[in-house]
């Protein structure tokens, strides 16, 4: 109960220096979304993971530098700009080495992620060592310090956040054309690297002041988690943007809110796994590409294709034998399916009202004999426009015109007649019937 | 034989480089050293399950955790990456940084219970390695020796056995399924073998620094080298040398820059010194460097321009223009493709005695001409050949001519020759010399 109404208050931001911190973790979470949409589109994600653990040494050169100036090396903003100074020379640093070397992108990447990480770890060292260093706080960018931001941080992470997203809203029609159709853009006069090189600096931005709240190692999350997860909710560009905006912003609201609950809840740790989980939730159920729809998507496909089977098979059994009822051994040969299989198809026609179950095995109704009529209509215009124009011998036809027969449209099958029209349009089946033999 | 402190840091950092060097290799190969990176941060939450499972650093435990976590991020980042359609770097990214933050959670929540330090995690602790020693056949051994020396030998063993299977996977994965060989399943192999060395090397290095071992060593071996087996065994040489280089530097280096006797992480200039190796291999590798490929691209520009240059002297003299050498060399100034370089390809005239001033004009000598003029007859049978075969305008002849005739041997000369059939005349009128 406790706990309740304490992350109750906390999500209400009850406590003051809490609300601060958190309105400043969403904001950023809005920039990192919107930024890192761009940056997954343009398929550079990973560069921003090398970017981030490259930014190490410029955090602690900038540490080294002020101290060595007197200025006891706890300016904030110094510390940033070393890291943005790293960072932009890493994102420099990659297509140098990659063109110098023609080695592979990720070999590249490899070096410049580890070689960086390792030149901090080494000049962490060194501030450690120094006599009347106070290093402290310095680790505080590898793993984030949501829990001690105070007031003047969270300020300043909000404003330059929404600086960022600003800029990034203003580009986005650039951006779009960077992301999609990269030579249509050189063609309207884009300069594609300018731009390239615009994106890297919002997405060094972000991961700058995203070090404060998630530290180098996780921030990547922070910008392509969010662009990811979006990706399953819509195709349209704008809103898919605007959604990966939303989606930091709540997953960063949440984390921050529920690290703050308790002392040992990292920030980073709990706004990365409540990013994830938002991710698995948009993969499972995302309305426009999640694993539930395309899974009920491809059985409604699997059952209209098997209905459609059971429907041709019949009304060609009837035609070929001259009767007006067939049995399940009858169709079994017609094509591969087992005999469960095809019980089970019979019954859902029948729960359709479309085939009646007799004496004699089984018969079509009235509305069961049109759409039997449609089906094998569909399949043979479909067979006689391969044969007529794509050249396809008429024992192969079968086969190809099963396979499309399917996802025929009205429309298509009105064109179809009206391509193939004059021609024998009563349909006699090019081949002899009766199965795949 | 017993070794003091520093000889055993140094003998662990060659260990842990070697061990790198080999799963390194082929994620490089394959374009998946990136993957080292997800694996060395995915194993964290297996490191420090097995750690509360077992409460101890040493055992199967850690291994067993960290192998499994290492091989399910895989698994994951293929299924977020097939399924959900995501951009396989993307996916790769979602993947480890979840797992990443589990396992710092579980560090963090079970800090006070179990000593595992995320920093420990995060940069590795060489300088302690050789205190924590186990008694080895009445030797004192650090205990960090032995799991670095199995995953040794392990890797090493087993790219011995499917040396021919990894190298088909790498290079032609189709190809190999087709012969037998599942490239899923080494591919996965290397996924635990990745995660494997991982878990060896994070407690001497550090997770991230690792990324470096695994990548650095091999992308400097691939300067080197395409044969395989040679860029392996190149890639543990420069690893290990790493790991020599980078200790003593961490003694030395801040002490030079900062004065004070200072030292620092061994660990980090580890991965310092292997990207300086990297870098150096990058700019001298004998022919892929920057600095060969610049030499050699340099070279071909001199011929070109000193070709260039015969090929005008020729034309002059077939047309019978008297110029002076000034006038010649204003005029051999205005080539592109010698502009600059004209001191130097007048030196390298002379100097080969291609061509000598004479009564203050520049002349071709014998071996001047014959060279020029097979350098012009290649430029008109191209001309020739190109505007009869390949319907090119005859405004545009020229350029292209102007690149191939610097290409063509005499074999070649001789075949367009019998291409142009009996023409005597380039498309603009001038003659074809004879061969």
């Amino acid at each position: 109960m406790y706990l309740a109404t304490s992350l109750l208050d906390i999500l209400l931001l009850a406590d003051w220096n809490t609300r601060v911190v958190v309105i400043g973790t969403s904001m950023l979470g809005v920039a990192a979304g919107v930024v890192g949409a761009f940056l997954v589109l343009r398929k550079r994600a990973l560069l921003g993971d090398t970017v981030s653990h490259a930014m190490l040494p410029g955090v602690v050169g900038a540490f080294l530098v002020m101290q060595a100036f007197g200025g006891g090396g706890k300016s904030f903003a110094g510390l940033l700009l070393g890291a943005a100074i790293a960072g932009v020379l890493a994102a420099w640093a990659i297509p140098v080495l990659r063109r110098a070397t023609g080695l592979k992108d990720d070999a590249i990447m490899g070096v410049v992620l580890g070689g960086g990480f390792g030149l901090g770890i080494a000049m962490l060292g060194v501030a450690q060592a120094m006599p009347g260093g106070n290093q402290a706080g310095l680790e505080s960018f590898i793993y984030g310090r949501t829990a001690s931001m105070v007031q003047d941080d969270a300020i300043g992470i909000g404003v330059t956040a929404v600086v960022t997203l600003l800029i990034a809203v203003l580009l986005a029609k650039e951006f779009r054309l960077l992301c999609f159709d990269e030579s249509f853009g050189r063609a309207l006069g884009r300069k594609e690297g300018v731009l390239d090189l615009g994106l890297m600096v919002l997405a060094v931005t972000v991961t700058v002041v995203g070090l404060q709240a998630v530290g180098l190692i996780l921030v990547i999350a922070l910008l392509i988690i969010p662009g990811a997860a979006a990706r399953f909710w819509t195709d349209e560009f704008v809103r898919m943007v605007s959604l990966a905006g939303v989606i930091g912003a709540v997953a960063c609201w949440l984390g921050a809110s529920i690290s703050a609950m308790a002392p040992d809840l990292p920030a980073g740790s709990i706004i990365v796994l409540t990013l994830s989980s938002l991710f698995g939730l948009s993969m499972l159920v995302g309305t426009r590409r999640g694993a539930v729809k395309r899974i009920i998507q491809s059985r409604k496909l699997r059952r209209r294709t098997g209905w459609q089977h059971l429907m041709r098979a019949a009304a060609e059994s009837l035609e070929s034998q001259g009767t007006d009822t067939w049995t399940i051994e009858q169709l079994s040969p017609l094509r591969s399916w087992s005999t469960s299989r095809l019980r089970a198809l019979h019954r859902s026609a029948i729960r359709r009202g479309d085939i009646i179950s007799c004496e004699d095995g089984y018969a079509l109704t009235e509305s069961g004999r049109t759409a039997a009529d449609r089906v094998v209509r569909n399949h043979r215009l479909w067979e006689l426009f391969l044969i007529r124009h794509a050249d396809i011998a008429a024992s192969h036809v079968d086969r190809d015109a099963d396979m499309v027969e399917h996802v025929l449209g009205d429309e298509l099958v009105a064109e179809l007649e009206t391509i193939l029209a004059g021609s024998d349009v009563a349909l006699v089946s090019p081949h002899a019937l009766g199965g795949q033999a | 034989m017993t070794l003091d402190y520093d000889g055993w840091i140094i003998l662990i950092g060659v260990l842990v480089a070697a061990c790198c060097a080999i799963p390194g290799s082929w994620l490089v190969v394959r374009g998946m050293g990136m993957m080292g990176d997800a694996i060395s941060h995915a194993v964290l939450p297996g490191i420090a399950i097995g750690f509360l499972v077992s409460g101890t650093r040493s055992g199967g435990w850690m291994f067993l955790g960290a192998a499994i976590s290492g091989v399910l991020a895989a698994v994951m980042t293929q299924i977020v990456h097939r399924w959900g359609r995501v951009d396989r770097g993307a996916a790769m990214g979602l993947v480890f940084t979840a797992f990443f933050s589990l396992g710092l959670l579980l560090i963090v929540q079970t800090a006070d219970t179990v000593d595992l330090d995320p920093n420990c995690v995060l940069y590795g602790a060489i300088e302690l390695a050789p205190l924590d020693t186990i008694s080895l056949a009445g030797l004192d051994v650090p205990r960090i020796v032995m799991p670095l020396a199995i995953v040794l030998l392990a890797n090493v063993g087993l790219t011995l056995l499917l040396f021919k299977e990894l190298l088909a996977t790498a290079f032609d994965p189709g190809l190999a399924t087709a012969q037998g060989f599942d490239a899923r399943w080494l591919h996965y192999g290397l996924m635990v073998l990745t995660a494997a060395t991982c878990v060896a090397c994070f407690e001497a290095v550090g997770s991230i620094i690792t990324v470096a071992l695994l990548v650095a060593p091999p992308a400097a071996a691939l300067m080197l080298t395409r044969r395989m087996r040679w860029v392996i065994v190149l890639a543990t040489a420069l690893g290990g040398l790493a790991a020599v280089l980078g200790h003593f530097s961490a003694l030395t280096v801040p002490g030079w820059i900062l004065g004070g006797g200072l030292d620092t992480s061994s660990a980090g200039m580890m991965a310092v010194a292997s990207l300086v190796i990297f870098l150096f291999m990058a700019t001298f590798a004998p022919g892929r460097g920057v600095l060969a490929r610049r030499w050699v691209s340099r070279r071909d520009a001199m011929r070109v321009a000193v070709e260039d240059a015969l090929g005008l002297l020729f034309r002059l003299e077939e047309r019978a223009v008297m110029l002076d050498r000034v006038e010649v060399e204003g005029l051999l100034q205005s080539d592109v493709r010698i502009g600059g370089r004209l001191g130097t390809v007048l030196t390298q005239i002379r100097r080969g005695s291609l061509a000598e001033v004479d009564n203050g004009a520049w002349k071709l000598t014998e071996s001047g001409r014959t060279a020029a003029r097979s350098l012009v007859r290649a430029h008109r049978l191209w001309e020739t050949y190109l505007a009869g075969r390949a319907s090119i305008p005859s405004s545009h002849l020229h350029a292209a001519a102007e690149r191939l005739e610097h290409v063509t041997d005499p074999t070649l000369a001789e075949q367009l020759r019998t291409e142009v059939g009996d023409a005597s005349d380039d498309p603009h009128g001038r003659p074809i010399p004879p061969g």
